[in-house]
């Protein structure tokens, strides 16, 4: 212990510490002092105005939306992005190795490209007929198309380690494939996949690009939290937007704790 | 049989959700060969927003890897007070919706605010302008490269730099010889993706741009506005420029990925 502390005195005396001022000082005009500011503008006009702000109806249709949809989305893909790693891990058929690199394409496509290939599929022109432009379903498909990589990979590399001798075992002394699944290889994979699940859902309440072309941007009906933000800023009312920004910041940060809570809680069952 | 069913699901979600989306896509601007898409993208608007684009997101990726590389090295060779803070408020923008980010930076930047009115007197102007959109995009962008980079340097260990030490070089000459050959190919992916993402962003440039055509219309807005002006040849287009840009980044990773996994070892 000692040693560790002797270390960074003797370090820090150096260059360390120039480098670490600046460091902060990036990051402070970059990121904290900006958020800081957010967070102050919400609460300049008082408790009041701050819940009047985040309670008048489109605000909180946006919100409620944004929350419910952002729910399911997160849901969708705890059972589909399981069954994907599960595809990706355990099966082996031609193509694989392709399914496996394409899975990460929602995180490097543009969002607004993701809006948009959305709407050609599924929009008035879509060849399949099926049209969820302006609907809350169209919604729901922009947050599960930008999100479909997050419970994948976070099961992915469990699924990987996990120990096939458990399994035999359990095979050699009688249990179904179900009982398996269930007794053996689930308790392994609920960090996990709730980890995946949790990076899902704040993804999803903060997604701006790929719903504004597919949802329309329809009041009460398809507009999402971070669209109404937008449209607060363009009508100038910056105090509104801060309120409403400041919720869906606490709903990020209490979605991340928990994520927090529930890895080191998987950690130590580890 | 339930493999077979799981494997069809499976396949048939991507295939629908992703992979026919994107297809359509390419295939509606392609559709009548490639002079249309040519055109398209050299129309002067688009060129603009290229050039916008490309000068934007230069800037925020050499910000963002000396950055990144100078905080992975102080996270992990350094001890220092507040470090596992550190660590937390790199990972911040990640939680943050673009707009939010872009909200953020007009309050502190923005010509009504006291920062950005002193900023303003001395003739910069930060918001509506190249500045605020370099801000916004390393702000989004910011975590990759720290994040690429940090397993990689807590994997090699610094015995190789304490020797180099020792041996007389001085700490230039170390990181130079010693630890950036030893990271190159974590710092190559972190680079590809920091490139993409700041390529890629919509929404925070939306708020700080201002949007005004052929001034601060990245790529992104101009696909966003041609659609909304009923021009779908030029949005196609340049969502499919776009598109194929994020493709060639993901095989990148691809390459990179594996390799630096054997150089950690």
């Amino acid at each position: 212990m000692t040693a560790i502390t002797v270390r960074p005195a003797r370090r820090l005396a150096g260059g360390t510490a120039a480098g670490l001022g600046v460091a902060v000082l990036y990051l402070s005009l970059i990121v904290l002092i900006p958020l800081a500011a957010v967070v102050w503008r919400s609460a300049d006009e008082g408790p009041g105005y701050f819940w009047r702000s985040v309670t008048t109806p489109d605000a909180w249709a946006a919100l409620t939306l944004t929350i419910g949809a952002s729910a399911l989305v997160a849901l969708i893909n705890l059972v589909m992005g399981t069954a994907i790693a599960w595809v990706l891990v355990r099966d082996r058929f031609p193509g694989r190795a392709v399914l496996d690199t394409i899975i990460d394409l929602p995180f490097a496509l543009p969002t607004i490209v993701a809006g948009l290939v959305l709407l050609a599929l599924y929009g008035p022109q879509s060849p399949l007929g099926i049209n969820l432009a302006y609907s809350r379903a169209g919604v729901v498909l922009a947050l599960l198309f930008v999100t479909l990589p997050f419970v994948v990979r976070t099961v992915q590399p469990v699924l990987l380690e996990l120990d096939a001798e458990m399994e035999q075992a359990a095979a050699s002394l009688g249990a179904g494939p179900f009982q398996i699944f269930r007794r053996v290889i689930l308790p392994n994979l609920i960090p996990a996949m709730l980890s995946g699940t949790a990076l899902a859902f704040t993804r999803a309440i903060a997604e701006f690009g790929s719903t504004v072309l597919i949802s329309g941007n329809l009041p009460f009906k398809t507009q999402v939290a971070a669209v109404n933000i937008f449209s607060q800023i363009e009508g100038d009312n910056t105090t509104g937007a801060a309120a409403i920004s400041t919720v869906l910041l606490v709903v990020a940060l209490v979605a991340l704790i928990s994520l927090d809570v529930l890895q080191r809680w998987g950690s130590r069952r580890g | 049989m339930a493999k077979h069913v799981l494997r069809l699901v499976a396949v048939a979600y991507v295939l629908f959700l992703l992979v026919l989306p994107v297809m359509l896509i390419i295939w509606r601007t392609f559709g009548d060969g490639l002079a249309p898409f040519a055109e398209a993208l050299t129309s002067p608007s688009a060129l603009h927003a290229f050039k916008v684009t490309l000068t934007v997101a230069g800037w925020a990726v050499v910000a963002n890897t000396v950055f990144g590389v100078g905080t992975a090295l102080l996270l992990v060779r350094h001890e220092f007070p507040g470090k596992r803070l550190l660590g937390a408020f790199i990972d911040l923008p990640m939680a943050v919706s673009p707009v939010v980010v872009g909200l953020a930076l007009i309050l502190v930047y923005g010509r009504f605010s006291p920062f950005g009115g002193l900023l303003e007197s001395w003739g910069i102007q930060v918001i509506f302008s190249t500045p605020g959109m370099v801000l916004a995009t390393v702000f989004v962008a910011l975590p990759l490269v720290v994040r690429a980079v940090v397993p990689v340097l807590e994997e090699l260990g610094d015995e190789q730099e304490q020797a180099a030490h020792t041996l007389g070089a001085s700490r230039l000459q170390t990181f130079l010889r010693i630890t950036l050959p030893g990271i190159r190919w974590a710092l190559g992916y972190g680079i590809v993706l920091c490139l993409a993402r700041s390529l890629g962003e919509y929404g925070a440039v939306a708020v700080v741009s201002g949007r005004l055509v052929d001034q601060t219309q990245t790529l992104t807005l101009f696909v966003e506005e041609r659609f909304q002006n009923f021009d779908q040849p030029a949005a196609f287009a340049a969502a499919t420029a776009l598109a194929l840009i994020a493709v060639v980044t993901l095989l990148l990773t691809k390459l990179l990925r594996p390799k630096d996994r054997i150089d950690g070892n």
